[in-house]
């Protein structure tokens, strides 16, 4: 049976004792540690710190605490995690030795170019490859994240249009889209109209006509979709937009099914975000970092933003071009999340252009016989089942089972958690009740997508037989199921230890 | 079979037997099949233009070889800063962050089996929050010029003002970051003047500068060029007067002996994590702090995740979990504060780190460390005759101004680096009016004989 370490570890600050240390500076010098006295005495005396409440602890107390934290912390190289949309798949460990080399870790962004040849290089090679991967034209590596790439996507859609002399103001995303693509466009100064989904899970085209006018901005999708259906009539949505001369975003986090297979370039897609993190392997981290690089066809790069990073055939070196008069601006500090991009490029050339291809086909294949597995089951519906293969992901409908037994996908969820595996994403799309969203990923052995299934029946059986077991779900983590209300209740609320200290009950 | 499949490291199905396997049980042929809805124009019948697949060592060497064109901070002496600071990383923070249970994990939707991320994420809060004496921190931004970007919007949610406030010598950068995150919602930047004198800003100018359309008042203390405020005090009325909201942006290295922005009334402090056990990494990954105060009205205004201290269920235990989620998009979806999903949860996981292990005296001593070492640098400059340092007569901290009396500081950079030195980054393109001047950046990373090598070359440069 599973079971997660359970430490009933405190807070670091909860284990700090007067006068402990874990960490020691170097030795000032002499001549540097005689003047320490004259500058502390410049600062004016209001301006000096009077207090400071960090923990005290020794390196092996905070070595302990972490570690112990790290046990009570479930991922990719435990086990199963097959969050929908999110391509959990494996994080080859040479990805990261490679992203501590010196010459990634040490290089300072405002170095002589001549000293940072091998950074640019790298990335100039990148661009050319995630260019032929979705045949777009040009990259640019600076947004920190999917999100980020698609608020700059918004951004250039504007400024196109603007460079047209339009003032387009809606933006268009189904209804099964993700959260941040609505986010994004009204961040960027958007209306959002929202296109329905069809009998079929996909845009409804005649839909899309009526919604598509002059004042389209452009449409963002992801294809496959977020219920993991390719977008048959693409080539009829992509014509709409164009028609009334929008432009097409492709939202990346679901290119996991398609490299090597389709490109959104040649599907008509102007711009193009994607996820390092999910297609390209690079590790979530917890949450973050990752990195959405923007690719564009050649009609936009004037609006991507500066720096790009270009190549000198005379010098034979690379540079940073900076002069871009139509940019949308700065959207953050230097050029990107670049060792996240060593982790990229490592992957793409440890799969190759085979590699890529098969990886896809095989995310697709895992994917596809596991929901054969769990279609079968007692409870389980497929929404928008019209016989078309399901791509990368797969979303099932849990409201026979809600309904039959008053178990309901947050607590199928909460009891997968007890067998070792990581839960699928729940409640998203919006559109499908109890909705159950799968993404195994290239990466799950048959004999893991086997056990998945077995999992699954075992807790649907379990539902209808002995349904307040599976409502008091998990029992084999770290805690037990947590009062998610409380954290968030103005009375409860309890955002740091200064909070908890002043009296806030959090615990 | 027609499927082209081999095995592959990484990929788990690519054996024949598993591969057959499974389609037989779909009761399909080929893969193709399960790509038949794709309309056939757009398949792509070739092979990608990229090289095929290499091994793990074949990779490594490429790779390596690639980036051996770089030139290190350990093979020179590299006196940059300006939004990225190299500092050392203890051994500790790279042990944990490396732990692939934390590497490998996603953003805590299934908080009872990711306590471990969500309790260190609630650390890294509440160690910063000490930090900057303020009761709210988020579980991070991308950066800080993003933070503060972020931060603008978040005052347009709150004062329903469109105009934010910055002195002259804020982060040129980071003033393009706000400006593009503040566009689209129809708000806009007013400068307000700083001394040329001694880097102050104009309290007089401030007062005409703020109205009933301030949204905001931002101040960077330490400033960009590295000299510190004094007036905080009489911003942040000036600011709160006007209805305003003080926000201050900072590098908390300097919180070990300077006084934190939450001691001067800050509602909102923006900032970069970075120098706490992050390297720079050619400028990314970085860490955006933002943080605010305990105020519901402005908590609930904050982009990003916030990660809250609950308990179970049952009681009996305590727990954490990301609070206040119906700001964030993946619920609010339009009507989000943000779009942000994707943060730098890593980052904030190697602060929390740093900041154990230094805890209470080694923030202090790092601060202070880096004091001498700019007050010396400072000194050791001040020999030379033909350049002015620093351009203003105010206390300094880790960064502080050259100007070269003659020639020009593109000139003098690309000399000096042939001596393997990286002299800092020019200002004369960002603030003309302070001629041909450099911004220099020493931290507890430079010896004082990097220190000595960089004034001695420099002053036979100079001659």
């Amino acid at each position: 049976m599973y079971r997660q370490s359970r430490w009933n570890e405190p807070l670091i600050f909860e284990v700090s004792r007067k006068g402990a240390i874990g960490h020691v500076l170097p030795a000032l010098e002499k001549e540097i540690l005689s003047g320490l006295k004259e500058a502390l005495n410049e600062i004016p005396k209001e301006m000096r710190r009077k207090e400071l409440n960090l923990p005290e602890v020794s390196e092996l107390e905070v070595i302990r605490h972490f570690t112990r934290l790290s046990q009570m912390n479930y991922g990719v190289s435990l086990g199963t995690y097959p969050l929908g949309s999110c391509t959990m798949k494996y994080n080859p460990v040479m990805n990261e030795k490679l992203a501590s080399l010196e010459n990634v870790q040490n290089v300072h962004p405002l170095q002589d170019q001549r000293t940072t040849q091998g950074s640019l290089k790298l990335l100039y090679k990148l661009e050319k490859m995630l260019c032929e991967i979705t045949g777009m034209h040009k990259f640019s590596f600076i947004p920190a994240a999917g999100a980020q790439g698609e608020f700059l996507g918004c951004l250039m859609m504007k400024a196109y249009h603007e460079e047209h002399g339009e003032k387009r103001r809606k933006v268009i995303v189904p209804d099964s889209a993700h959260g941040t693509n609505p986010a994004s466009a009204e961040m960027a100064g958007f209306e959002v109209n929202v296109v329905k989904s069809d009998e079929m899970g996909c845009v409804d085209v005649k839909e899309l006509e009526k919604i598509a006018t002059e004042e389209t901005a452009g449409l963002m999708l992801t294809n496959p979709n977020t219920l993991g259906i390719f977008e048959r009539n693409i080539e009829e949505i992509v014509q709409i937009i164009h028609d009334v001369g929008g432009l097409l975003y492709y939202d990346g986090a679901n290119l996991n099914a398609i490299m090597g297979k389709v490109r959104p370039g040649d599907m008509g897609f102007d711009i193009v975000h994607l996820n390092v993190h999910k297609t390209f392997s690079t590790p979530h981290g917890g949450g973050g970092p990752g990195a959405g690089p923007v690719g564009v066809k050649k009609e936009l790069q004037e609006f991507l933003p500066a720096p790009t990073v270009e190549y000198d055939s005379a010098t034979n070196s690379y540079y940073l071009e900076y002069n871009r008069p139509k940019t949308v601006g700065k959207i953050k500090m230097f050029y990107g999340n670049f060792s996240v991009y060593v982790k990229t490029y490592a992957y793409i050339m440890m799969m190759g252009a085979e590699g890529l291809r098969l990886a896809a086909e095989a995310s697709v294949l895992g994917s596809n016989y596991l929901l054969s597995k769990l279609r079968q089951l007692k409870g389980v519906a497929v929404p928008f089942d019209s016989g078309q293969p399901r791509k990368h992901e797969f979303v099932l409908s849990l409201s026979k089972l809600a309904k039959d037994t008053s178990v309901r996908a947050l607590d199928v969820a909460k009891r997968f958690l007890d067998y070792g595996a990581h839960a699928p994403i729940t409640y998203f799309p919006l559109i499908i009740d109890e909705a159950f969203m799968v993404e195994p990923t290239e990466s799950e052995t048959k004999r893991e997508l086997d056990n998945f299934a077995k999992i699954m029946s075992e807790i649907i059986d379990e539902a209808y037989d002995e349904p307040m077991k599976v409502l008091g779900a998990p029992y084999n983590t770290s805690v037990g199921r947590i009062n998610e209300m409380k954290a968030s209740h103005p009375k409860t609320l309890c955002l740091s230890w200064r909070m908890y200290k002043r009296g806030s009950r959090g615990a | 079979m027609k499927d082209k499949v081999f095995p592959h490291p990484f990929i788990a199905n690519s054996t024949v037997t598993d591969w057959k396997g499974m389609l037989r049980e779909l009761k399909v042929e080929g893969i193709q099949d399960l790509y038949s809805d794709i309309p056939s124009k757009f398949l792509v019948e070739r092979k990608l233009n990229l090289a095929s697949p290499l091994s793990e060592l074949e990779t490594f060497k490429h790779i390596s070889r690639i980036l051996s064109k770089n030139i290190s901070y350990r093979d020179m002496s590299v006196f940059a800063g300006a939004g990225a600071w190299l500092h050392y990383i203890p051994a500790a923070v790279s042990e944990i962050v490396s732990r692939s249970e934390f590497l490998t994990s996603y953003t805590q939707y299934q908080p009872e089996a990711s306590q471990g991320m969500l309790m260190a994420l609630f650390e890294y809060q509440s160690l910063v929050a000490e930090l900057l004496e303020i009761d709210v921190v988020n579980a991070s931004m991308y950066d800080w010029a993003t933070a503060l970007g972020e931060a603008g919007r978040m005052c347009k949610r709150l004062t329903g003002r469109s105009e934010v406030v910055i002195p002259r010598f804020t982060s040129p950068d980071r003033r393009a970051v706000l400006q593009t995150y503040i566009d689209p919602i129809g708000m806009r930047i007013v400068e307000v003047a700083q001394s040329r004198e001694d880097g102050q800003i104009v309290l007089e100018n401030l007062k005409e500068k703020v109205s009933s359309d301030t949204a905001a008042v931002y101040l960077e203390n330490p400033s960009y060029l590295g000299y510190l405020e004094t007036e905080v005090d009489a911003v942040a009325e000036i600011s709160h007067d006007a209805g305003a909201v003080f926000i201050v942006g900072v590098d908390p290295t300097s919180l070990g002996i300077l006084r934190p922005p939450g001691d001067y009334e800050a509602d909102i402090v923006v900032g970069e994590g970075q120098p706490f056990g992050n390297p720079v990494n050619f400028g990314g990954p970085l860490l955006g702090i933002l943080a605010c105060k305990n105020d519901i009205k402005m908590i609930r205004a904050m982009p990003g995740r916030i990660i809250g201290m609950t308990t179970t269920l049952d009681e009996m235990q305590r727990a954490f979990v990301m609070s206040l989620q119906t700001r964030e998009q993946h619920i609010r979806r339009g009507e989000a504060n943000s779009n942000i999903c994707t943060n730098n949860a890593l980052c904030a996981l190697a602060s929390a780190v740093y900041l154990s292990l230094l805890g209470k005296s080694g923030i202090r001593e790092l601060s202070e460390h880096i004091l001498a070492k700019t007050k010396y640098a400072i000194k050791k400059f001040s020999s030379i005759d033909r350049i002015e340092v620093p351009l203003f007569k105010a206390p300094h901290f880790k960064e502080f101004t050259v100007r070269f009396r003659r020639g020009q500081a593109d000139d003098v950079l690309r000399k000096l680096l042939e001596h393997k030195i990286c002299g800092g980054k020019s200002l004369a393109p960002e603030f003309p009016e302070l001629g041909e001047s450099v911004l220099v950046c020493v931290t507890e990373l430079h010896s004082k004989q990097q220190i000595d090598n960089y004034v001695d070359t420099l002053d036979q440069l100079l001659r």
